[in-house]
């Protein structure tokens, strides 16, 4: 009886453990959540409006390294696409705002920057790492989700891009 | 041979039988453990995006990062072996 009893709460325990958590991960396919953010002038970037764009959103922080080698990339991608129906946006996690704007001194960007320090957007993403980044088509879908950044995918997402712009509707 | 009087199951030791109530009291412990354990799972990690505080240099266990390299190439000399430790990224969970 006993054994019954301690078998019991044993496997409660192990569905605990198994039971999914609050996330909802966003899979290629998919609606891509909208927002609407303040940049460090004063107006806002909303994904709505950018409707008909390819939008390659990222999610940065001051504190995480790979960052650093993403910024030098996405200005790379705004000089090459910028004029070709790319917006680039990339929408900082720093609780402090001077952080952030530390950084942008050390690594200037020639794209859009928004601040979310309450975290609603990467939460609405379900962000995994970071930096993370999100390919968004002209119809506001997912087309390509990249955890981290590393040189060797830069030139899978560069393609990635290039198709989605030339895609025309 | 001679055998001790208090040998055998009929010895005047107490047998291990629980009583009735020490069974449920033992249950309800069990129950009351693992909604223990439970409990802790509720205490979600931060979220890739909330890291910034633990990405913060003096939160980092190696308080001198030279020191902690050398030791690091002592030790792997020492052990004939290398890795395990990750790789920099400041707690973004990217690597």
């Amino acid at each position: 009886m006993n054994t019954r009893w301690a078998c019991n709460i044993v496997a409660m325990i192990v569905a605990w453990c198994f039971a999914p958590g609050e996330g909802l991960a966003l899979d290629v396919g998919g609606q891509a959540p909208a927002f609407v953010l303040p940049t460090s002038l004063g107006d806002t970037v909303s994904l709505e409006k950018l409707r008909g764009r390819v939008v390659y959103i990222d999610f940065w922080a001051s504190w995480c390294a790979p960052c650093r080698r993403s910024f030098p990339w996405m200005n790379e991608m705004q000089q090459r696409y910028g004029d070709r129906d790319l917006t680039i946006i990339a929408i900082n996690v720093d609780k402090r705002r001077e952080d952030a704007d530390r950084f942008l001194r050390q690594y200037p960007a020639s794209f859009a920057i928004v601040f979310d320090a309450a975290g609603t957007t990467p939460g609405a993403y379900d962000v995994q790492a970071m930096p993370s980044s999100y390919v968004v088509d002209r119809n506001g879908r997912i087309a390509a989700i990249e955890l981290g950044y590393r040189d060797e995918s830069a030139s899978k997402l560069d393609a990635k891009i290039r198709m989605l712009i030339e895609a025309r509707p | 041979m001679t055998t001790h009087p208090t040998d055998g199951p009929s010895a005047g030791c107490p047998t291990g039988r629980q009583t009735h109530g020490m069974r449920i009291a033992y249950r309800y412990a069990l129950i009351l453990l693992a909604m223990a354990i439970a409990g802790c799972a509720t205490l979600a990690p931060p979220k890739p995006w909330e890291k910034g505080s633990l990405a913060r240099p003096e939160m980092q266990l190696d308080a001198d990062p030279l020191g902690g390299k050398i030791d690091q190439h002592i030790y792997t000399s020492k052990e004939a072996a290398a890795g395990g430790y990750g790789a920099g990224g400041g707690g973004c969970g990217c690597n």
